[in-house]
């Protein structure tokens, strides 16, 4: 299968790979997995007292599709309020990365890492 | 399509593999083109889809993760073809955990003996996996069902995980 540029460019430079301290009261972790095609994403957020979030990291074991997903939605979030954060949509990454028809669960799995990283998000703030 | 009907077979997660294999010989041979090769057109028709039928019905119970599914979708729960995303931390990030071991195995001094390890570690969590899953596929509850449906995903992780592993141990014996 032809992957598209964008899709290369991010899978052979990914941005933001790693993992922050998850003892620090500001980060929260977002844990998905695709049965399908056993990809498991790890999205990580740190998010300052204003809910903007200041930085983002990933780690994906997937496709070059699961790959460049995940790594273009921590730039994507960087900088941006938790409400916009939760606005991404799987459709937004797929037409940037022109996935195919077979590859668009991988864009559904990064939307789906970002709100789960929310999600604990919210648990924080309510606590 | 009740794929154990077809092959006589009680509706269950245990299946006799031996059984299945000569149940599925007998019904090719019933069924096969060739013998059809002087009767009318529908019934030559018939005979092909028919082929096709018990093809695909073996192949479903051959495998333990897709006869788990075939078992549900009986019930009325159907996942074939899902894009369920499955979010239980734990469960991934001990993927995540394995993942990364199999990353390391071809820095180790002793592969072989990290190797080995691992095939145990992933068999005995998939047999527990199975193990709760069984009771779960009999159940009338769909509560029951919905919860035999996260076990079938996460069994799908761990077939991914054997794959990997033995996708390692080949490329070391390159």
């Amino acid at each position: 299968m032809a992957y598209s540029e964008k899709v290369i460019d991010h899978y052979e430079n990914p941005r933001n790979v790693g993992s922050f301290d998850k003892n620090d009261p500001s980060v929260v972790t977002g844990m998905v997995g695709a049965p399908a095609c056993g990809d498991v994403m790890k999205l990580q957020l740190r998010i300052d007292d204003n809910g903007i979030i200041e930085d983002a990291k990933f780690k994906t074991y997937g496709c070059g599709s699961a790959i460049a997903s995940s790594s273009l939605v921590t730039e994507w979030v960087k900088g941006k309020t938790v409400e916009e954060a939760r606005a991404i949509k799987n459709t937004d990454i797929a037409e940037e990365l022109a996935l195919p028809p077979v590859k668009i669960h991988c864009s559904i799995l990064a939307e789906d890492a970002i709100k789960a990283a929310l999600e604990e998000y919210k648990t924080k703030q309510t606590k | 399509m009740n794929y154990f009907e077809l092959f006589s077979l009680l509706p269950s997660y245990d299946v006799d593999t031996a059984l299945l294999a000569e149940r599925y010989r007998e019904l090719q041979r019933a069924v096969h083109p060739d013998k059809f090769a002087n009767a009318s057109e529908q019934d030559k028709r018939l005979s092909v889809q028919r082929t096709a039928q018990i093809n695909d019905g073996f192949q479903t119970l051959k495998n333990p993760i897709q006869r788990a599914e075939h078992l549900l979708a009986l019930k009325g729960l159907e996942l074939s073809h899902e894009s369920t995303t499955l979010k239980d931390t734990q469960f991934l990030m001990q993927q995540m955990e394995w993942r990364e071991s199999l990353e390391e195995i071809k820095h180790s001094d002793d592969p072989d003996s990290e190797i080995a390890e691992l095939y145990d570690s992933f068999e005995q969590y998939a047999k527990q996996i199975t193990t709760d899953l069984k009771p779960l596929l009999v159940s009338e509850f769909e509560a029951d069902h919905l919860q035999a449906a996260e076990q079938i995903r996460k069994l799908k992780f761990m077939a991914k995980l054997q794959d990997e592993l033995t996708r390692v141990e080949d490329a070391l014996l390159d």
